[in-house]
């Protein structure tokens, strides 16, 4: 069978590759070094800096590449630990049943309570801000929502005849929630880790924008927003620049997600495609 | 009311109740016990052994937290938030007047979207997969993609900087007319209207569809009843709890929303207060704003659940 992917999926490839090129090889790309003064304050655009110049006199395009590098780091990052740990806890809570299942799932409900965003404020109030932590911070409350979707998938892999037999033929747990339940939960939650990763771009975005997330001499697009949005006022356009770019890059993964989430609906008849 | 219905609302209340408690405790836990000093946080690294020692004494970090705790919450419950550590001004009078404002722009807000959202939603069913449909899909799939201070900054620029029609920063205060606060938060109300349609209208289309496709309907529909019958005798009592469900969840969404719009346009609100002060380290502000943050988020939620019990005809006519 041949794999025909649509064009709006192709689109949103070319476009998460090329962000994704942007960010691993940001140093060899970027005309300019990240905090080099190169010009005036708010320069228009020019052959010489193609996006113009930032707040103090750097170049906007330079930026805005390394800003990629730091947004799609953390969101990348943070995105791989709220699956890990959402998935393992959620499998882990099914296969034990009981107490366990209960306290967790509670325990999550009681998290999911509080907005995602006010939590990470109240805790940011307290802890130094610094990347890891952010990292950690993000993956830990997007955890519940991996979590819920991860066990409401499981429960009902668990009562598959095939784990039935995993269980008589007295495998143990962990043999049980890594190669019975895990490989055909798999393909439901690769199509939400598209839809965690926007949000962990928005999230992170939002963060810095408020002053909150990534902190100079690091930068991500969120800062550059910050840096910038005074110049809005006077009619520079500098501060669009970034919100284009987290627009475009969200709009590419959505894509994605979408055809792979076709892809694996249509999978759900059963037939091993 | 028939009385089971009565023991499923006070149920939901018990349960709102006991949310309430439990997230006070996530939020003091939260700043509270968390690795490290909370003075030394509160001062930086550079800070004396005298200032830290004073300062822990001031907040009453001697004591032990399960203390404090109480001591807080009993404040709290009757108002007193306490001092701000930054300015030591009175928490509970700065937030009054604040929680005020941010609730004005929300409600504003909420009186466009939800009749917006609503009939948008209806007439996304109503043209199913036909291009108004695809048309309304689109734009929420776009909406969704973009955070909110990037709707805000677009709009900025093009509404207030380019095109000159309305203030770019949204001041307010008491001595301005009705209509001076309205034009003043006009930009704040689109954009939060923008931030939560996508999602109202999604969710709206998809709880009608839910509705019409069910066997009741075919059912209406097959024993002749005429169109307009079919969606006011069977469509419309069984859309209510679905539809006020999402209402609920979305204003509790533009509670959150509401914080980022407020900086934004340096609207003098609490999403304003909150992130001033998350900056400065005030960690009592911090608490008492993500409290009512937190308390109006899970109210909206219960209210959401509430009607929805008292609207859902299954269980008004139990078997």
């Amino acid at each position: 069978m041949t794999m025909r992917i649509p064009v709006s999926a192709l689109i949103g490839l070319t476009m998460m590759a090329f962000f994704f090129c942007l960010a691993v090889f940001a140093p060899l790309i970027a005309p300019y070094g990240i905090g080099e003064v190169v010009g005036d304050v708010w320069e228009p655009m020019s052959a010489k800096h193609w996006l113009g110049t930032d707040n103090i006199g750097r170049d906007l395009l330079t930026r805005m590449i390394y800003g990629a590098r730091t947004t799609i780091f953390i969101a990348s990052a943070a995105t791989v630990l709220s699956f890990t740990l959402g998935t393992l806890l959620a499998l882990s809570a099914v296969v034990l049943g009981g107490w366990v299942d209960m306290a967790l799932s509670r325990f999550i409900d009681l998290i999911m309570t509080i907005p995602t965003l006010i939590f990470a404020l109240v805790v940011l109030s307290v802890v130094p801000t610094s990347i890891l932590i952010l990292i950690v911070l993000m993956g830990l409350l997007d955890t519940t929502r991996v979590y819920r979707l991860a066990r409401a998938v499981a429960v009902d892999i668990n009562v598959m005849d095939y784990v039935e037999a995993a269980r008589l033929r007295g495998e143990g747990t962990s043999w049980i929630v890594l190669r019975e339940i895990l490989p055909n939960a798999l393909s439901p939650l690769v199509a939400e880790l598209g839809l965690r990763f926007i949000f962990m771009v928005l999230f992170i975005s939002t963060l810095s924008f408020l002053g909150l997330g990534v902190l100079p001499p690091d930068t991500d697009w969120g800062a550059i927003v910050k840096e910038n949005k005074e110049g809005l006022v006077y009619g520079i356009p500098a501060a669009l620049a970034p919100a284009v770019a987290i627009a475009t890059l969200a709009i590419s993964v959505n894509l994605v997600a979408d055809w792979v989430l076709n892809r694996t609906t249509s999978l759900k008849g059963g037939r091993n495609a | 009311m028939p009385a089971h219905l009565i023991l499923l609302v006070i149920q939901r209340l018990a349960l709102g109740v006991l949310l309430l408690l439990a997230s006070s405790v996530l939020i003091f836990a939260g700043t509270q016990i968390l690795p490290g000093d909370v003075a030394q946080a509160v001062l930086g690294q550079a800070a004396t052994p005298e200032a830290i020692a004073n300062l822990r004494e001031e907040m009453g970090l001697n004591e032990p937290a399960v203390s404090r705790y109480l001591k807080w919450l009993f404040g709290a419950v009757q108002g007193d938030f306490g001092n701000a550590l930054t300015n030591g001004a009175d928490i509970g009078a700065s937030i009054s007047k604040r929680l005020g404002n941010t609730l004005f722009l929300a409600l504003w807000a909420a009186v466009i979207s939800v009749p917006l959202a609503i009939l948008l939603g209806l007439i996304a069913v109503r043209f199913r997969n036909r291009w108004p449909d695809r048309l309304i899909s689109a734009m929420s799939l776009a909406t969704i993609s973009v955070p909110e201070f990037v709707i805000g900054y677009i709009f900025m620029f093009f509404v207030a900087v380019k095109l000159r029609w309305v203030p770019s920063v949204s001041m307010i205060n008491d001595s301005m007319s009705l209509m001076q606060k309205l034009q003043s938060i006009a930009l704040p109300v689109i954009v939060l209207t923008f931030v939560v349609l996508a999602h109202m209208m999604r969710m709206t289309r998809a709880a009608i569809l839910n509705v019409m496709e069910s066997p009741y309907i075919e059912t209406a529909e097959l024993k002749g009843l005429s169109r307009f019958a079919v969606i006011t005798r069977h469509a419309l009592p069984n859309s209510i709890a679905p539809i006020v469900n999402v209402v609920m969840l979305n204003l509790a969404y533009l509670v959150v929303g509401v914080v980022v719009v407020e900086v934004i346009f340096v609207y003098p609100g609490m999403g304003q207060y909150l992130v001033d002060h998350v900056a400065k380290r005030d960690i009592p502000v911090v608490q008492a704003a993500g409290l009512i943050f937190a308390s109006v988020y899970i109210l909206l939620n219960m209210a959401a659940d509430i009607i929805g019990i008292v609207a859902n005809p299954r269980l008004r006519h139990p078997k």
